[in-house]
C-alpha cells in the first residue's frame, strides 16, 4: 500500500520559506495567493475606471497631479488622450473580469474552500494547482506590462473585435498592447483550464465518506458547474486568440475581410477572412464567462443566507438542478451579443428563445435564495448585509437584461450605457458584493480573527449607496441613446445633451465608492493584527470547513471527517434549545444525545 | 494475467496495421474522380473509423467507466452545438452575397475609397436563399 | 506543520466512479482539447465555405511528407501503448525501449514537419498569402506544439520520472496510461488534420 512510503517523512522537516509561501502546493496558500493578487488587480482596475470617469465628468479638463504624472504621451497637458481613454476602457474590463473577479471567485474561494468543504486534505492535483496560480500570475504581469510598451495597452475594448484590434497599433512585434493582451489571455486561459480540471476531479473523487451528491454544500455545486463552463467554453477563445495573434504577427487574414479600405488605402493582406468569426468565437466563451462570474457568487450567498437565517436553504434540489441547467443553457445563448451584426431572422429567433429560456433557472435560483429568508431568524452580520443586498441588486441586473435579450428592443439599447448599467449591476453590486460577503464570512477561519462589524457596516452602506449612484443613471443615459466607449462622454451628440449631467453624478459616485473601500482595506489589515480572536466555528455553521483548527493546518483535518447529514441542518424540529444547528461532521449519537 | 496482456498486444498491432491501411485508403480516395461531397463523406467515414479504433482500443474507451462517457457525451453535444450554430449563423446572414467575407467594392482607388459605403450596396449582386 | 498529505485514489480507483484521479483529470483535459481543435476545424469550415476560391492542399502542400508523418504518429501510438503494456507485465526494460521509440517517433515527426515548413517558407508560402495557408500553419503549428508538449512529458517519464517505478509501480503505470491517453489524442487530431488540410481539393 502506498501509505508505507511516507513513514520516512514522519520527522516533520519544515519546508523552506519559499516552498511554504511562494511555491506552495497547499490549496489554502494558493487560494490566498490568488485572493491577494486578485484584490490588487481589482483595485488597479478600479483606479483605471476612476480616471475614466474624470474624463467623462469633465471632458477635456486636465486631471490634477495624476495627469502630469502619467506623462505627455497619455495625458498631453494633463488632459486624457482618446487613445489612453480607450486603453483604460479595454483594460478596465479585461482586468476586472479575467484578473480580478474570476481569480477571486474561482481561484481564491474555489481553491481555499472546495477541499475543505468536501472533507479532503488538499486538491486532487496540488502541484498542478501551484502551476495554475503562477501561470495566472504571469498572464497578469503581461497584461500589466502592456501599459508600458510603445503605443500603450490594448485599446479595442475587452472584446477585441476585429478588424480594429488587428489594425490598431499595428506592428509585427510582441511589444504592442493588443498583442500582449492576446498573449496574456493565452496564459490566463491555460491557468483557468488547469484550475477547472483540479476542482472537478476534487469534487468528484475526494468527497469524504457520507458526503453524497445531495449533501454537498451548494457552494461546491456552483464551483463544479463553473469549472465545467471554464473547461469547455474557454478553448474556442484560445483558438481565436491564436488566430488573432497570427493576424497581427504574420499578417494573415483570419478576421480581415477582402476589400477592406483603411484611411483611403486598400488593406494589403490576403483578405477572405471574417470579422464575425472573431465575434462568434469570442462570445462563445464570453457568454458562459458571465455565468462563471455569477455562479460562485450565488454559492457564497447561499452559504451565508443559510447560516444567518438559522434554517435550511429553501429548494436545495431546485438550486442544484437550476445551476446545472443554467450552465448548460449558457452555451447556446451567445449570439444575443450580436443582434446588430446583420443576423438573419431564423438565427436571431433561435438565440432570443434560448436567452429567454435561460432566465428561468436564474430566477429559480434567485427565488430559492429569497424564499430561504422566510421564517428565518436573521442575523444582520456584515456578510449577511452584503448577501441580502445581493438579492435585489442581482434582480435589477437580471431584469434589465431582458430588453437586451430581445432583439427588437436591443436595437435601441445595444452598445449604449444601458448595457453597461445592466452588466455592472450583476457583477458589481452583484458578484463583488458576494465576494465581499465571503471575505467577512471566512476571514475568521482563514486568519483566526474576526473583522470589525462597525467598519464592515460602514463599508456596506457606503458601497450600496454609491454602487446605485454610479449605475442607476446609466439606464437613463442608455435609453436616451448615449453610446458606450465615447471618449467625450457623449458630448458631441444632440440626443445626449439632456443626460450629460449624470456623468458628473456618476463620477462623484465612483470616487465616493472608491473612498468607502478604505473602510474595507483598513478593516482587513487592522483585523489581521488586532481583530477579536475567533473560535473554530464563530458563526456556528454546519459545513465541513468549520471542522478544522483555525487556521487550518497543512492537511486540513487531523482525521478525514465523515458527513452524517446534509449541509444546512439548522433549527431542526424537536432540536434542543441550546444549539440550533447540527454540523455535518457530528455523528448521530452525539446529536441524539443532545436531543434528550 | 500475462496471457491476457499478450492478446491485448496482438490486438494493438492489428489495430496499428488497420490504421496504416486506413491512411493509404484515405490518400487513394483523394485521387478518385468523385464529386467533392462524396469525397469528403468517404474521407470523414474513414477518419471516423480510424479515430474509433484509436479511441476505443488505444485509449481503452471501449471498456471505460460511465463517468468518462458522460463527460465525452457532454463535450460532443457542445462541439456539435458550436459547429452547428456557427454554420447556421453564417448561413442565415442578411446582406450582400458573401458579405461577411468580402466588402464587395469593385474599383478600389483612393478616390473611390470615400464612396466605399455607397459602392458596398451598389455592387452587391441579387441575393436569394 | 508538514504533515504528509495523502491524496486518495491516485493509485486505487474510487469505488463509486471506478476511476483513479489522473484518469478523470486527463479525460477532462482532453475534452477541453476537443473544444480547442473543434473551434479551429469549424473556423476552417466557415472560412472555406465563405471563400470564393480556396487553394488545394493536395497541390500546394507536401502530402507525401504528411502521409509519412501520419505513419510516424500511428507508429508512435502503437509503441506508446506497448510501453504501457510492458509495465503491466512488470517489464521496465521493455517499457524504456518502447517509450524511447515513441519519443524518437516524436522527433521524427518534428523533423519531417520542419522540412515541410522550411520548404513552404522558401517558396514564399506564408500565412499572409491566403486564409488557407493561415489556417494550415495555425492548425499544424498548434498540433506541433502539442506534440512537443507530449514529448516533454514522455521524455520526463522515460528519464527522471521512471524512478517512481521503484517506489510506487502502480502509480507510475497509471502515469504512463495517462500520458498515453494524451499522446493518442494528439494522434487522433492528426488523423483528422491530414485529410482536411492535405487531401481536400480546392475551389
Amino acid at each position: 500500500m502506498a501509505t508505507d512510503t511516507h513513514h520516512h517523512n514522519e520527522h516533520h522537516d519544515e519546508p523552506s520559506w519559499i516552498r511554504k509561501y511562494i511555491f506552495s502546493t497547499d490549496h489554502k496558500t494558493i487560494g490566498i495567493q490568488y485572493g491577494l493578487t486578485a484584490l490588487v488587480f481589482l483595485f488597479f482596475g478600479f483606479c483605471l475606471m476612476m480616471m475614466m470617469r474624470w474624463q467623462l465628468a469633465y471632458p477635456g479638463q486636465a486631471l490634477p497631479y495624476l495627469g502630469k504624472w502619467l506623462g505627455e504621451a497619455r495625458m498631453p497637458g494633463g488632459v486624457m488622450s482618446p487613445e489612453f481613454y480607450n486603453q483604460l476602457g479595454a483594460m478596465h474590463g479585461t482586468i476586472m473580469v479575467f484578473l480580478g473577479v474570476v481569480p477571486l471567485a474561482v481561484g481564491a474561494y474555489g481553491n481555499y474552500l472546495v477541499p475543505l468543504q468536501v472533507g479532503a486534505q488538499d486538491m486532487a492535483f496540488p502541484k498542478l494547482n501551484m502551476s495554475s496560480y503562477w501561470v495566472y500570475f504571469i498572464g497578469g504581469v503581461i497584461m500589466f506590462a502592456s501599459f508600458f510598451v510603445p503605443e500603450g495597452a490594448a485599446q479595442s475594448g475587452w472584446t477585441s473585435y476585429a478588424p480594429l484590434s488587428i489594425i490598431a497599433t499595428p506592428a509585427q512585434s510582441i511589444f504592442r498592447g493588443q498583442t500582449m493582451w492576446l498573449l496574456g489571455m493565452v496564459f490566463l486561459i491555460t491557468s483557468s483550464l488547469l484550475g477547472s480540471v483540479n476542482i472537478i476531479v476534487t469534487i468528484i473523487q475526494l468527497r469524504a465518506p457520507g458526503l453524497t451528491w445531495m449533501r454537498l454544500p451548494f457552494f461546491c455545486w456552483a464551483q463544479l458547474v463553473t469549472s465545467f463552463l471554464l473547461l469547455l467554453a474557454f478553448p474556442p477563445l484560445e483558438a481565436a486568440g491564436v488566430m488573432q495573434l497570427m493576424d497581427r504577427l504574420t499578417g494573415s487574414s483570419f478576421f480581415m475581410p477582402s476589400g477592406l479600405v483603411i484611411s483611403g488605402k486598400l488593406w494589403p493582406g490576403s483578405g477572405g477572412g471574417s470579422a464575425l468569426l472573431w465575434q462568434h468565437l469570442f462570445w462563445f466563451l464570453a457568454h458562459p464567462e458571465v455565468y462563471v462570474l455569477i455562479l460562485p457568487a450565488m454559492g457564497i450567498i447561499a452559504e451565508i443566507i443559510a447560516n444567518n437565517t438559522r434554517k435550511p436553504l429553501w429548494g436545495y434540489k431546485a438550486l442544484v438542478w437550476a445551476s446545472a441547467l443554467l450552465g448548460f443553457l449558457s452555451f447556446v445563448v451567445w449570439a444575443h451579443h450580436m443582434y446588430l451584426t446583420g443576423m438573419g431572422t431564423a438565427i436571431s429567433s433561435f438565440f432570443q428563445t434560448t436567452t429567454m429560456l435561460i432566465s428561468v433557472p436564474s430566477i429559480i435560483i434567485l427565488t430559492a435564495l429569497i424564499l430561504s429568508l422566510w421564517g428565518g431568524s436573521i442575523r444582520f452580520t456584515t456578510p449577511m448585509c452584503f448577501a441580502l443586498a445581493f438579492l435585489p441588486m442581482f434582480g435589477i441586473g437580471g431584469l434589465t437584461g431582458l430588453p437586451l435579450g430581445l432583439s427588437t428592443s436591443d436595437i435601441q439599447l445595444h452598445d449604449t450605457y444601458y448595457v453597461i448599467g445592466h452588466f455592472h449591476y450583476v457583477v458589481a453590486p452583484g458578484t463583488i458584493f458576494a465576494l465581499f460577503a465571503g471575505v467577512y464570512y471566512w476571514f475568521p477561519k482563514i486568519t483566526g480573527r474576526m473583522m470589525s462589524e462597525k467598519l464592515g457596516k460602514w463599508h456596506f452602506w457606503g458601497s450600496l449607496l454609491f454602487m446605485n449612484t454610479v449605475f442607476m443613471p446609466m439606464f437613463i443615459q442608455g435609453m436616451a441613446g448615449m453610446s458606450r466607449r465615447m471618449y467625450d462622454g457623449g458630448e458631441a451628440y444632440l440626443h445626449n445633451q439632456h443626460v450629460l449631467g449624470y456623468n458628473r453624478m456618476i463620477g462623484m459616485g465612483a470616487w465616493g465608492l472608491g473612498l468607502v473601500q478604505l473602510f474595507f482595506i483598513v478593516n482587513f489589515f487592522w483585523s489581521l493584527k488586532f481583530g477579536k480572536k475567533a473560535t473554530d466555528n464563530p458563526w456556528e455553521a454546519t459545513t465541513l470547513e468549520w471542522n478544522t483548527p483555525t487556521p487550518p493546518p497543512h492537511g486540513n483535518f487531523t482525521k478525514i471527517p465523515t458527513a452524517f447529514r446534509g449541509p444546512y441542518e439548522y433549527s431542526l424540529p424537536g432540536s434542543d434549545t441550546h444549539k440550533d444547528y447540527y454540523p455535518q461532521w457530528e455523528p448521530d449519537h452525539v446529536v441524539k444525545k443532545e436531543n434528550k | 494475467m500475462s496471457e491476457a496482456i499478450q492478446k491485448q498486444i496482438k490486438l494493438y498491432l492489428i489495430i496499428g496495421l488497420a490504421l496504416f491501411v486506413g491512411t493509404v485508403l484515405t490518400v487513394w480516395v483523394a485521387d478518385l474522380k468523385v464529386a467533392i461531397m462524396t469525397g469528403i463523406v468517404i474521407a470523414v467515414v474513414i477518419a471516423s473509423i480510424k479515430s474509433f479504433l484509436v479511441a476505443g482500443y488505444f485509449m481503452h474507451l471501449f471498456h471505460e467507466r460511465k463517468l468518462i462517457y458522460q463527460v465525452l457525451l457532454l463535450t460532443a453535444v457542445f462541439i456539435v452545438v458550436m459547429i452547428g450554430l456557427f454554420i447556421f449563423a453564417f448561413g442565415d446572414q442578411q446582406g450582400a452575397h458573401h458579405g461577411i467575407f468580402n466588402v464587395p467594392v469593385k474599383h478600389v482607388t483612393p478616390a473611390d475609397a470615400g464612396h466605399g459605403a455607397a459602392a458596398h450596396d451598389a455592387s452587391a449582386p441579387a441575393h436569394h436563399e | 506543520m508538514s504533515a504528509h498529505i495523502e491524496i486518495p485514489y491516485n493509485v486505487d480507483e474510487r469505488p463509486d466512479t471506478g476511476l483513479y484521479n489522473a484518469k478523470l483529470g486527463v479525460w477532462l483535459f482532453l475534452a477541453s482539447e476537443v473544444m480547442l481543435f473543434g473551434a479551429l476545424f469549424s473556423s476552417y469550415v466557415l472560412l472555406r465555405t465563405g471563400a470564393d476560391s480556396w487553394e488545394s492542399g493536395h497541390q500546394i502542400l507536401n502530402w507525401k511528407l504528411a502521409m509519412l508523418n501520419t505513419f510516424v504518429l500511428i507508429g508512435s501510438s502503437v509503441t506508446m501503448v506497448m510501453s504501457w503494456s510492458a509495465l503491466k507485465m512488470k517489464n521496465l526494460a521493455k517499457f524504456k525501449v518502447y517509450m524511447g521509440l515513441t519519443f524518437l517517433c516524436g522527433v521524427g515527426f518534428l523533423v519531417i514537419k520542419s522540412i515541410e515548413y522550411h520548404a513552404k517558407f522558401e517558396h514564399g508560402l506564408l500565412p499572409n498569402r491566403s486564409t488557407f495557408m493561415a489556417i494550415y500553419f495555425t492548425m499544424t503549428g498548434l498540433h506541433g506544439l502539442h506534440v512537443i508538449g507530449g514529448m516533454i512529458v514522455n521524455g520526463y517519464l522515460l528519464g527522471p520520472g521512471s524512478k517512481m517505478w521503484l517506489t510506487e509501480p502502480q502509480r507510475f503505470t497509471n502515469r504512463i496510461e495517462v500520458a498515453g491517453l494524451y499522446w493518442h489524442f494528439v494522434d487522433l487530431v492528426w488523423i483528422f488534420l491530414f485529410p482536411t488540410l492535405y487531401l481536400l481539393p480546392g475551389k
